[in-house]
């Protein structure tokens, strides 16, 4: 008996000094994982010319400015399309963690465009986290080139079309993250009347991060019920995001026309089949509007 | 006999609570930082939820901070921060293990300031090196204050500085730290 006393007041002075000596962080730390969200899917708010499952941060403003250029199967005549552009210029602005708003003016037929784009779900690791992000963008665009033909009776909400998106995300891994946006636009005039004033899409992007500073881009739409009678074509554009600090540079090659959802959807006559590609770039300037207070 | 080994025992179980007493600890202490080069761009960060652990009796010392916990006033450096330079996904904790080594210097039981010379490793970025530091320890009715201010060079912990940002960034990093620890109990 006094033996085993003995035995267990050795061991208790052996495991007593062993526990002095453990790591002493490990004794305070919550063993529990915290949640954790995963940022930085996309570089831009933009994968190309749809929406990403980006948010721009609150309190940032986004200048952008989108080119797009001339068919480089014109030929070295044209200098492969260098020598015809169209623009849009945007100014994009972050006011919430989960909620961004934007405005922009297209070139082509001096067409408005704004949106808002709200974040419901953000993807996070953890406990009580969703493995995906899940976002809806609202959109209007307002055409304001003069009718080619004033002698029709047209009214001004002709000029509106709506754009209604659902982007479902999920940052796989540092490279490699994957959306799908169900789209639905709303045209007020359709250019014939066998053409459907509501068109459905579905958009798919992604992104393959190729080093810290330069990602691969994809973007594209099938379109359920396109024109009828126009021709067009789904848009699909790849490219490169370059990131140089304050800027980044989305170069890429696309059929897309236009660069608002309207007119990307609806009027891409441009096939890639046949080599109807443009080049085209998008810079993307961030702007911190209002700076975070830290305090020393 | 019987005894004297139950007193040993009781003896042992007092001490091992009152071990823990010689523990102080905090989990928002403060780190700040700071590389600015040119006057135009300041580049500072701060974190407040570092974790802090002191033991006054052997005066060892430990730190251990997330990087996804530095806020800069810019949301745009604190992307490039995480993305581009500490790669906070592969590497999300950046620790310290030391201790003072002028500990017996220091009478924790009485109020006032003392220096503490703190000696240790830093991993950041997954690199380790040995760090050198000149602190402060503030005894403050039974609170333990430690405040400490040292550099370390971004090129020691394999971080680099892109030319294109080279007239912003400075290789050398200044660093704040201010903790107000207490008493850690089981």
């Amino acid at each position: 008996m006094k033996k085993i006393i003995l035995l267990v007041a050795a061991f208790y002075l052996v495991t007593s000094s062993m526990f002095a000596q453990d790591d002493l962080l490990k004794q305070i730390e919550d063993q529990g994982k915290k949640k954790e969200y995963a940022d930085y899917a996309f570089k831009s708010s933009r994968v190309i010319m749809s929406h990403s499952m980006e948010l721009l941060k609150p309190g940032t403003m986004d200048f952008r400015i989108l080119h797009r250029f001339g068919n480089v199967n014109d030929g070295a005549s044209e200098f492969f399309g260098l020598d015809h552009a169209t623009m849009r210029m945007g100014f994009d602005f972050g006011i919430t963690k989960n909620l961004m708003v934007g405005i922009g003016r297209s070139t082509n037929k001096k067409e408005f465009d704004g949106f808002l784009k709200y974040r419901f779900i953000r993807q996070a690791t953890g406990p009580h986290s969703v493995p995906f992000s899940l976002l809806a963008a609202v959109g209007s665009t307002l055409q304001t080139l003069k009718w080619s033909d004033p002698s029709k009776d047209y009214v001004f909400p002709d000029r509106l079309g709506y754009y209604y998106q659902i982007i479902i995300g999920r940052k796989f891994s540092d490279r490699i993250s994957l959306q799908l946006s169900p789209t639905l636009l709303h045209r007020n005039l359709a250019p014939t009347v066998n053409d459907p004033n509501d068109l459905y899409a579905i958009g798919t992007g992604g992104r393959l991060k190729l080093s810290k500073r330069i990602s691969l881009n994809l973007d594209y739409y099938y379109r359920f019920n396109p024109n009828t009678s126009d021709g067009t074509h789904n848009p699909f554009s790849v490219g490169f995001d370059f990131e140089t600090g304050g800027h980044v540079f989305q170069l890429h090659f696309t059929n897309a026309i236009g660069m608002n959802e309207r007119i990307f959807l609806t009027e891409t006559t441009n096939d890639w089949a046949k080599g109807d590609i443009q080049f085209g770039f998008n810079l993307s300037r961030i702007f911190q509007i209002k700076k975070k207070r830290l305090s020393e | 006999m019987k005894k004297i080994s139950l007193t040993i025992i009781v003896f042992v179980t007092v001490c091992s609570v009152l071990e823990a007493q010689d523990k102080f600890y905090t989990k928002t202490g403060k780190i700040f930082f700071e590389c600015t080069k040119s006057p135009l761009e300041k580049i500072e960060a701060t974190n407040k939820s570092s974790t802090c652990v002191l033991d006054i009796k052997t005066g060892l010392l430990q730190f251990a901070v997330l990087m996804r916990g530095f806020e800069f006033q810019r949301a745009l450096m604190q992307e490039h921060f995480n993305e581009n330079y500490v790669e906070s996904s592969k590497f999300p904790k950046s620790d310290f293990k030391g201790e003072i080594s002028n500990n017996n210097e220091i009478n924790y039981t009485k109020d006032g300031e003392y220096i503490a010379k703190v000696k240790g490793k830093l991993q950041l970025h997954g690199q380790t090196q040995d760090v050198d530091a000149i602190g402060k320890i503030i005894i403050k009715q039974g609170r333990v204050m430690a405040n400490a201010r040292f550099a370390i060079l971004l090129s020691d912990y394999n971080i680099r500085i892109p030319s294109l940002v080279s007239d912003k960034l400075s290789n050398s990093v200044n660093i704040i730290i201010d903790c107000n620890l207490e008493p850690f109990k089981d």
